[in-house]
């Protein structure tokens, strides 16, 4: 007899978020067409399905425990791009990082991301993500002009803004169906450069001062935190603001670069040109601990310290000022095997006292969180589970093994709902559900929803088991 | 589902009146567990436990469930399963026995190896598969540091023992991968009703403690947790003692 043949049959794979923790298997599916992905679905059984893209959801969001998992980066072709008007229509399991390559050179960039590109643009819609540009230009699913779903019944349906399938389907986590292709409207750029202002922030108050005063002036704006920060310094941060450099700046800067003979930047290459840099991945089997106070209190330190206190118009390559870490592949590993949480929340303007205290209480803790960015929301969007809002977001990745976290998070959250906040469900493993209806107010009509186009709750993933969504 | 800390949110307890398994249960209700079955003999204390359960806020259900009769655990355990996904199944249930009398009687003794052992290899296994099926979940099983080499003073109970743990060691080989995290919780002398009036033994340790070793073992998903953590060492040390050594050995 085989060693592991009976009595446990049936092929399945552990799947996990990009967090690492709480793994659970399911059947993997890789969809190549429409039709498979559509029989896919009808077959998917009594534990249901969930499409997922490229991992980048931190918690429990594209995993299904004994159900389908579809893995929709099989379906990646761009359809067609209207160079002119500005759209690309292309399957949901395209990434952004594809997008950027096709778009780039032909002088158009993604409308909205993340910091990563690593995510694929069914993904981006199912979580209504946001990028350093909220404040200007809202979430990703704001510059959605179409998508198309495949529902339950195992039918395509068009959705367009405007519509409740839209509404419950951006920032919807999947659970309305399978996003198939979208259709989405692009930003022009000249060059492929960034245009970079840089400045510190002494403490929280500094900084929510600085970013109300000129956020508005930028397309472009986060802060990086540091939370080890501690007594006056507490908040302490450095913000980064950008706009796409115009050729005009570009070219100034390439004669300023050709004109010193020693100068230590080269030629600035062709302005649309798209290049990524690469350093080598993040090993597989990283010690617990590695990322522990102290060594993240020496990065951050440095951070603040090599920072300038004011400095602009810095030239930075889009995928040095968006995506730092997609340098490093794998680096979700460098928190070892127990994995990590992030936790992102929300708090509406005129709650700054409750971000405040929320921060001291993280910097009192020790979390040891590296790269916690705070960054000012503009406008909501219409998604019904969409989860920014006006006011503060932070975010930050803490180890799950470090002791007594999932109280200090409890902790958290109820300062969230007390401020009328919410916590981000693309990032959250482990909000307790009591608090979910009181954060998404629009959840009761996202549950009606489903239960009307999906009455044997063949989509579910779970996050959706965990949190009753 | 389990949060990234592993804390379950439905919990089934097999031997619903162990003290160990309902000091794990506190801990699991205080964090985010909502619904518990304990499964055993119908009795008051069975139903005294569900109460006071319930009077923390988790939504608690009895089973009636007998560890000596196998024949009935897939019947049992599937309506459980059937109700909704059990993220963490606690296995027990167990008799410590009176040496010195079932020494002399067999009959006695064997039921002592039935209720440790054979009982758990049935109940474990029904729970492996539906743990499988749902793809996730933790099942933890109570061993005991006697497991881990048999003494003059307790080799019923502590063969039994030997034959759980090592069947819970394989069973958590054979579900490597499939989502489902089989965990061997190897406790000390426990300060319980099962062992009051016994001599304790050096590291003895509480209810309390081996709960709160369980929650650290779900979050590290931990394959073999020791309580306290200080016997790994010792017992690593008294499994290569020579045996003329270790008869002499007061344990």
């Amino acid at each position: 007899m085989p060693a592991n043949a009976v009595p446990f049959p049936g092929r399945t794979t552990p799947v996990t978020g990009w967090g690492r923790t709480a793994p659970t298997a399911a059947r993997l599916i890789r969809p190549r067409t429409y039709e498979e992905a559509a029989a896919a679905v009808r077959a998917c059984g009594a534990r249901g399905g969930i499409a997922r893209g490229l991992g980048r959801a931190y918690g429990d969001a594209a995993q299904n425990a004994g159900g389908a998992v579809l893995d929709m980066t099989g379906l990646d072709r761009v359809h067609a791009i209207d160079a002119d008007g500005g759209t690309v229509l292309c399957d949901a399991g395209v990434s952004l990082h594809r997008l950027m390559e096709v778009l780039l050179p032909l002088g158009w960039f993604v409308p909205v991301t993340p910091g990563t590109r690593q995510v694929t643009v069914g993904g981006a819609i199912a979580a209504d993500i946001h990028g350093k540009n909220h404040h200007v230009s809202g979430g990703f699913a704001r510059h959605v002009l179409s998508l198309e779903l495949l529902t339950a019944d195992g039918e395509i349906r068009t959705a367009v803004p405007g519509t409740p399938l839209f509404d419950a389907t951006a920032g919807g986590m999947g659970l309305t169906g399978v996003i198939l292709t979208a259709t989405v409207r692009l930003l022009p750029v000249e060059t492929s450069w960034m245009s970079v202002d840089t400045e510190r922030a002494r403490d929280l108050d500094d900084l929510l001062a600085r970013l109300t005063a000129t956020d508005r002036y930028y397309r472009y704006s986060v802060a990086w935190i540091d939370l080890l920060a501690r007594g006056s310094a507490t908040g302490r941060a450095v913000l980064t603001r950008g706009e796409h450099a115009s050729l005009e700046t570009l070219e100034l800067a390439s004669a300023r670069a050709r004109g010193a003979r020693f100068g230590r930047r080269g030629p600035l290459g062709r302005p649309l040109e798209f290049r990524t840099s690469r350093f080598p991945a993040a090993p597989a089997f990283v010690p617990e601990g590695l990322l522990s106070r102290s060594t993240v209190g020496l990065f951050n330190e440095l951070w603040y310290r090599k920072a300038p206190r004011a400095r602009a118009d810095q030239l930075q390559r889009i995928s040095t000022f968006f995506h730092p870490l997609d340098g490093v592949p794998h680096w979700n590993r460098l928190y070892g095997r127990s994995g990590f949480v992030q936790y992102q929340f929300v708090v509406g303007h005129g709650h700054e006292e409750a971000l405040r205290r929320i921060v001291t209480l993280i910097s009192a803790r020790r979390c040891p969180s590296f790269l916690a960015v705070l960054k000012r929301f503009g406008e909501g969007d219409t998604g019904w589970l969409s989860f920014p809002m006006p006011g503060w977001t932070l975010a930050l990745d803490i180890p799950a093994g470090l002791p007594g976290l999932g109280v200090f998070l409890d902790r958290l959250d109820e300062e969230v709902a007390a401020a009328d906040g919410r916590v981000y469900l693309a990032k959250d493993a482990r909000l307790r559900p009591e608090l979910l209806a009181a954060m998404y107010p629009r959840l009761h009509e996202f549950r009606a929803l489903r239960r009307e186009l999906d009455p044997d709750g063949v989509f579910v993933s779970d996050l959706a088991r965990r949190l009753g969504l | 589902m389990k949060d990234a800390f592993g804390t379950p949110q439905s919990l089934l307890i097999l031997g619903g009146t162990s003290e160990i398994a309902l000091a794990t249960a506190r801990r699991l209700i205080a964090r985010r567990t909502r619904t518990v079955w304990l499964a055993g003999r119908p009795s008051p204390d069975l139903e005294k436990a569900a109460a006071h359960l319930r009077g923390l806020g988790a939504e608690t259900h009895t089973v009636a469930f007998d560890a000596l009769a196998p024949d009935s655990h897939e019947t049992i355990l599937g309506k459980i399963f059937a109700e909704g996904d059990i993220d963490m199944v606690l296995l027990a249930f167990g008799l410590l026995g009176d040496q010195a009398h079932d020494e002399r009687d067999p009959v006695a003794a064997v039921r002592v190896a039935q209720t440790n052992y054979t009982g758990a290899v049935s109940a474990g296994l029904v729970c492996a598969r539906a743990l499988q099926s749902q793809g996730h979940g933790s099942l933890v099983v109570l061993s005991s540091v006697a497991a881990e080499r048999a003494r003059r003073s307790n080799f019923i109970y502590g063969s039994a023992k030997a034959g759980l743990d090592a069947f819970t060691q394989g069973l958590g080989d054979a579900l490597h991968g499939t989502g489902v995290h089989v965990m061997v919780v190897r406790p000390g002398f426990v300060r319980t009703s099962m062992t009051a009036g016994r001599a304790e033994t050096p590291l003895a340790t509480t209810p309390e403690a081996v709960a709160t070793a369980i929650e650290l073992g779900l979050r590290r998903r931990s394959e073999t947790v020791w309580v306290p953590g200080a016997l790994r060492l010792v017992m690593a040390a008294l499994r290569h003692v020579p045996r003329p050594l270790f008869r002499r050995l007061p344990l």
